[in-house]
């Protein structure tokens, strides 16, 4: 069986974020694998490497231009097999899960799609979903475990107010969130000298329209300055949240 | 045309997101001229079901076969875009929730229906379709633009207030063509979270970070919150820890909650956890560190040890009862 992750190219979670002329500026930005979808190419390569799991082979896939090589790069560097880019600007989720789709549709194999259940850049939560109706297979999201048997996946899900173990037969795409890998792998460095020669195949894409637009970046508003409360009268502090903030 | 609402329900309740969901739409389908449509999947009394029509609910279609009742995307995206197309809607709502964050998406793609995740508050303009919302986890604010007819929005929770409008809903008991056969997904186990505040539910959260020093000093933080009403919480290497469960776990790759009180104690405020709690109302930071990041989003700061602190806050909170 094969694995495929989807993964995002995004600004480091660490980026301070600056917009000109209302636009993201992504000049000194670094561009690292999208939190989501690291940890799902974790997962990938923990069961690729368990000798019970079907698991054989592991590909990331990417919807970039040039600039997002190196990212994948990295996810070649963590330990997957081989890497697809999906020669385009990523413009908006839906585009973005078509494109996805187009390249993956013609897969005949035994295989299971992950995506991370967001981007940090623009907070979507929707590519995965939108790959899988675009597949017209089923999903499960928030996937917080994913163990497989046969053609068979155990699956964790996390429902408003609880957890819930499911059952599915693959294909499918798991739409995972924090939990399904302990902690994102980091490149040794023998994967960083391998990664150089491990295949990066350039897909051209169709033509293709987005349907929403990002118009006008702006910065949060400034908040106003803390209210610091002595510490020797740290009770005050209730009577403030009371009469004051109007929140108790 | 209408708007159309999907409402979730817990051990036959709606949750308080659903009262939510539908004011919002209601607030919508004012601005447009149009009708509002409940649907619940789930077994529900009549009336609980008409709990909607208080916050405006013009009709409730209702499926309450239980062949229906897991959550299967695939099927329950079919089942809602049907209803979709027969109600000519041309706005659909979804909680910003798991099955929010599920659906949405798939409903997009089935409906060829632009989506805004995770909206704060109601659309700036209609015509064209404009949704102001946050972006790089709360670092920045954008307006974006639906281009297509059909429109889908997740809302998030406790952004939204409740408006009664108390409408005379009409009650559809709805049975679908399609046959529950189709459902892939088979639940096996479930462990629900009994007699704890859903953390994304709640309006206030009192939250713990490593200045707890130990997993043994979580007693304060959960009494204090029991003592409010209000959900625990953690920051990121308080959960990778292992000293609270991953579910307790608030910033960018944790959960994002926005209650009207978050009490943090002992949390540095990374700006990882920031994005996940910066649209709470008010903010309380316990922290000894007063060059703490922290302090710079609070609106209230105490610098000192939170496991001092909490204490006093508890007696407080006592007497205030009192």
């Amino acid at each position: 069986m094969k694995i495929f992750v989807c993964l995002a190219n995004v600004p480091d979670t660490t980026t301070k974020i600056k917009f000109t002329d209302q636009k993201f500026d992504e000049t000194g930005v670094q561009w690292v694998i999208n939190p989501w979808d690291e940890l799902a190419l974790t997962r990938a390569m923990e069961l690729k490497e368990d000798t019970e799991s079907p698991v054989k082979e592991v590909t990331v896939v990417t919807v970039g231009t040039l600039g997002s090589e190196p990212t994948i790069r990295k996810a070649l560097a963590i330990g997957a097999d081989n890497a697809v880019r999906i020669d385009a600007e990523p413009e908006d989720s839906y585009s973005v899960a078509w494109l996805l789709s187009e390249y993956l549709k013609n897969y005949e194999g035994d295989h299971l799609v992950l995506t991370g259940i967001e981007s940090s850049d623009y907070n979507g939560f929707a590519v995965g979903g939108m790959l899988s109706e675009f597949l017209n297979v089923p999903s499960v999201s928030g996937v917080s475990a994913l163990d497989i048997e046969g053609d068979h996946a155990k699956v964790s899900r996390e429902i408003d107010g609880g957890l819930e173990q499911v059952v599915i037969k693959t294909p499918f795409v798991a739409i995972v969130q924090k939990g399904i890998a302990k902690e994102p792998r980091i490149p040794a460095m023998r994967g960083i000298m391998m990664a150089r020669k491990k295949p990066l195949e350039v897909v051209s894409p169709g033509s293709f329209d987005n349907i929403t637009e990002m118009l006008d970046f702006e910065l949060p508003k400034a908040k106003p300055q803390c209210k610091m409360i002595d510490p020797e009268n740290a009770k005050d502090l209730i009577g403030l949240l009371q009469n004051e903030a109007k929140v108790l | 045309m209408a708007v159309l609402v999907f409402t979730e329900s817990w051990d036959g309740k709606f949750k308080k997101s659903s009262f939510e969901l539908v004011s919002y739409a209601k607030a919508m389908a004012d601005s447009i001229g149009s009708k509002t449509i409940a649907i619940s999947i789930a077994s529900v009394s009549q009336d609980e079901l008409n709990k909607l029509g208080i916050y405006g609910a013009d009709k409730i279609i209702s499926l309450s076969d239980e062949a229906f009742k897991t959550l299967d995307n695939q099927v329950y995206t079919k089942l809602i875009a049907e209803l979709a197309d027969r109600e000519n809607a041309n706005i659909l709502v979804l909680a910003h929730n798991n099955t929010g964050k599920a659906l949405a998406p798939r409903l997009s793609v089935r409906l060829k229906a632009g989506l805004v995740s995770a909206a704060v508050e109601l659309p700036s303009s209609y015509d064209p379709f404009r949704v102001y919302k946050k972006v790089f986890s709360g670092k920045g604010f954008v307006h974006q633009v639906v281009k297509t007819q059909k429109k889908i929005l997740t809302l998030s929770s406790n952004s939204f207030e409740l408006i009664e409008s108390n409408t005379t809903p009409e009650i559809e008991e709805y049975s679908p063509e399609m046959s529950a056969v189709e459902i892939k997904t088979t639940v096996v186990d479930i462990q629900k979270q009994t007699g704890k505040l859903i953390l994304t539910d709640a309006d206030i959260v009192v939250s713990g970070g490593r200045g707890m020093k130990s997993p043994d000093n979580w007693g304060v933080i959960e009494e204090l919150a029991e003592l409010l009403g209000a959900a625990t919480a953690c920051s990121r290497p308080v959960s990778d820890e292992g000293w609270r469960p991953h579910s307790e776990h608030t910033g960018q790759t944790g959960k994002i909650i926005a209650p009207n009180l978050y009490i943090a104690a002992g949390i540095s405020g990374a700006i990882q956890h920031l994005a996940g709690v910066s649209s709470s109302k008010c903010i309380v930071a316990i922290n000894t560190d007063k060059d703490a990041p922290i302090f710079e989003d609070a609106d209230y700061g105490i610098i000192g040890d939170a496991a001092k602190v909490l204490p006093e806050l508890i007696n407080a909170v006592k007497e205030m009862k009192a």
